[in-house]
């Protein structure tokens, strides 16, 4: 086993592994001088894309630990959260305690919709991401019966900047300029023109030190066991369907409140499509940071979120720079985003194929020595 | 295994069993469009302009539903990835206009360059899947919206100079959308149409979707389709009855897309407009939808699957929105046709495959 690798061996198998952080750091080498952006700029951009969306994907760590791969219902606490500041914003409480009360209002509505996931996706095992995907979609559909149609005459909204003229419904666009980046800017230090949002960084903190801490507890474990082998994890006495269940909500439930730092840092809720894109760039971004379908660490969040929105704020003006269209930038990044997920699909399918047929023929090598002592005797 | 089979033998089981074969979901849709047909000439809405529209819509989809039969008797599952097919198939109604065709000329023109290119691009994508076998409807889905996000690019780079299809004033580009008049606009729908008072019917589209609905059902009747099937049914014993597995599903799926190239061509000869850029991206989950609403599950399709999804989903689609709009005033059908269809999916993914899935 300990065998001594050649460097050059060494270095390809790293490559391999590592594929998409290689693709994306070639790609940021390459468009960052020809976007022709500054480099304070730039790090003040991605260090305010990091406070803003490093909490929402953290929250795809969990049902990975659960081996129920990369959760696309993510978007459903995102409505969550949206559906807090929705009412919060009719309340018009603003500024620290509008985002803490919308925090605190998102919690049951993303385990009502976490159960409601988790509960799904329990009948769908072995296609959990299509099917979580699918549930993002569908979910979709009921958000938009709820906030388009129900709210004014079923459910109260009284303020007429947010509700549509026609006396029932949300308006396009929720603006919460009365808490825009109200958490961002407590304790806020800048250097050298970058400016750091401190307590966004401390939640973002506190959160990686709850994922390492929840890691260890009993609940943690137990999950990891039935992310290994469910069947396995069931004969040892773990309740598989309860344990997927909570990971799912845990997930929902801190998307909720991604989206709700999300949002107040943009300032305004697009109410009909905020949350259709997340879940896409969410799992982009984690998978650029070398993260695969059944792994992925808190290490993989932040280098995929530097590496991601790196490219995703130069690529319009090198692509400019390049074809002298802009266009061209726009569609290169969603390509990307889109090309990164598949190409991690494939590699993680392919892996788990590789895997299986080797237990395989090491059960049948084994099978083999029993069956040839078995004649010997 | 063994547990099925116990559960067969009680009533519950049995009734169970009935129920599940007949599907609840389908029953509740033929319902609500019965009710739509009913309630429609009480709310003012003519009732054969609304049989027309129906038609109409049905024959402009149904070849893309159809799309969805190989792959499923190949155990492909959903071909989620139909948008590759939808691209092979615009790209060969743009450069049949390019090459300057024209008419009823353009449609064929169009099928005859989509060919190769469904073919090339069929042979990638089987190949792909077969490498991961087990999880394609995921790989699916990415497959397609990384080949429409691409194309997106292309629509603008490649060296286009049609002036019907390009950007007016830059000379470069295709526009988003691209009129076919003068080109294959109701080149199927025009032929012997039906025209009876406000009914009409496309009677060439529908003749053109039933010839290949027959071609489809004689095929799957063949030797090679049986051996698709058997694939799709249970690898393990096809593969011991000597049929070779991975050209199978090769095969099934450089049809599915072949046909996705079919079908939106069809599609754009009754519409009348090429979309380009984002349009594809979510082109297959209503194609997806149709065939499960007619009772198909993920590895399990027939022709007449085909039929009653696509007649039954194309009539909510185009029902419900006037018939809403004159009854309460309000357009909820966005929000019923997306309910539904994604509903119809989850149902479809929640149900337990015959023997085992994975």
């Amino acid at each position: 086993m300990e065998e001594k690798k050649s460097f050059g061996a060494a270095a390809l198998e790293f490559a391999s592994n590592n594929i998409v952080p290689i693709l994306f750091v070639v790609i940021c080498a390459v468009c960052i001088p020809l976007s022709g952006f500054s480099v304070s700029y730039l790090l003040n951009e991605i260090v305010t894309r990091m406070g803003r969306n490093i909490f929402l994907i953290l929250c795809l760590l969990i049902p990975i630990m659960a081996g129920m791969g990369l959760n696309f219902a993510m978007t459903l606490g995102a409505m969550a959260g949206e559906i807090a500041l929705i009412f919060v914003a009719d309340w018009q409480i603003w500024g620290i305690p509008g985002v803490v009360l919308a925090m605190i209002l998102q919690i049951p509505f993303s385990i009502l919709l976490g159960l409601l996931c988790g509960s799904i996706l329990n009948r769908a095992k072995g296609r959990e991401m299509i099917t979580s995907y699918i549930i993002s979609f569908f979910l979709n559909g009921l958000y938009q019966l709820v906030v388009l149609f129900m709210m004014g005459p079923i459910i109260p909204i009284k303020h007429f900047s947010i509700k549509l003229p026609r006396g029932y419904g949300i308006r396009n666009t929720v603006s919460l300029l009365n808490m825009r980046q109200c958490l961002d800017n407590v304790f806020a230090v800048t250097i050298g023109g970058v400016k750091i949002p401190v307590l966004t960084f401390l939640i973002i903190a506190v959160l990686c030190l709850f994922i390492v801490w929840f890691r260890k507890t009993k609940l943690g474990q137990d999950m990891r066991a039935v992310g290994q082998d469910m069947e396995v994890a069931r004969d040892a006495g773990i309740h598989v369907e309860r344990t997927r269940l909570i990971s799912i909500v845990i997930s929902t439930v801190m998307a909720g409140f991604g989206m709700i730092i999300y949002l107040q840092n943009m300032g305004n809720i697009a109410t009909y499509s905020s949350h259709s894109q997340i879940g896409m760039f969410c799992i982009a971004a984690l998978l650029v940071g070398g993260a695969s379908v059944d792994r992925a660490s808190i290490g993989n969040v932040f280098l995929g979120v530097i590496l991601f929105h790196t490219m995703f704020i130069v690529a319009p003006r090198a692509g400019a720079a390049i074809t002298g269209d802009s266009m061209i930038g726009e569609y290169f990044r969603v390509f990307c985003s889109y090309g990164v997920i598949t190409i991690a699909l494939v590699m993680y399918e392919t892996k788990k194929r590789r895997n299986k047929s080797k237990t395989a023929q090491e059960l049948a090598r084994a099978a083999a020595e029993e069956t040839a002592k078995e004649a010997a005797k | 295994m063994r547990e099925n089979l116990a559960e067969r033998n009680t009533l519950s089981g049995r009734v169970r069993a009935a129920a599940n074969a007949f599907g609840l979901p389908r029953l509740i849709i033929a319902g609500f469009l019965l009710l739509m047909f009913i309630v429609a000439p009480f709310v003012g809405n003519d009732f054969w302009t609304q049989i027309s529209n129906v038609i109409n819509r049905f024959s402009w989809n149904a070849i893309l539903v159809l799309a969805m039969v190989p792959m499923i008797h190949s155990g492909c599952g959903l071909n989620f990835g139909l948008p590759l097919g939808i691209i092979s198939g615009l790209l060969g109604a743009t450069l049949s206009i390019e090459c300057g065709f024209t008419g009823t000329l353009s449609f064929f023109a169009a099928i005859l360059i989509a060919t190769p290119i469904s073919v090339v691009l069929g042979a990638g994508y089987g190949w792909l899947l077969n490498k991961i076998k087990g999880g394609e409807m995921m790989i699916a889905t990415y497959v397609g919206f990384s080949s429409v996000s691409f194309m997106c690019m292309m629509w603008l780079l490649l060296p286009y100079h049609s002036p019907t299809m390009v950007w007016g004033f830059a000379g470069k580009g295709l526009r988003t959308t691209i009129s076919l008049e003068g080109f294959y606009d109701k080149a199927l729908a025009g032929f012997w149409q039906i025209k009876i008072g406000t009914l009409e019917i496309p009677t060439g589209t529908l003749l053109f979707f039933a010839l290949m609905a027959f071609l489809m059902w004689a095929f799957l009747h063949t030797k090679t389709g049986t051996a698709m099937t058997a694939v799709g049914s249970n690898p393990t014993f096809a593969k011991a009855a000597g049929v070779n597995v991975d050209r199978m599903r090769l095969l099934s799926v450089i049809l599915s897309t072949w046909l996705g190239a079919l079908g939106i061509l069809v599609y754009e000869q009754g519409f009348g407009f090429i979309q380009l850029y984002n349009a594809p991206f979510y082109m297959a989950l209503p194609a997806v939808s149709a065939i499960l609403i007619g009772g198909a599950s993920v590895n399990k399709a027939s022709i007449a699957n085909v039929l009653i999804g696509t007649f039954l989903f194309q009539g909510m689609v185009t029902m419900t929105p006037t018939v809403m709009n004159s009854v309460i005033h309000m357009d909820m059908s966005e929000v019923i046709r997306v309910v539904v269809s994604q509903g119809m999916i989850l149902y479809a993914l929640t149900r337990k495959t015959e023997g085992g899935g994975r």
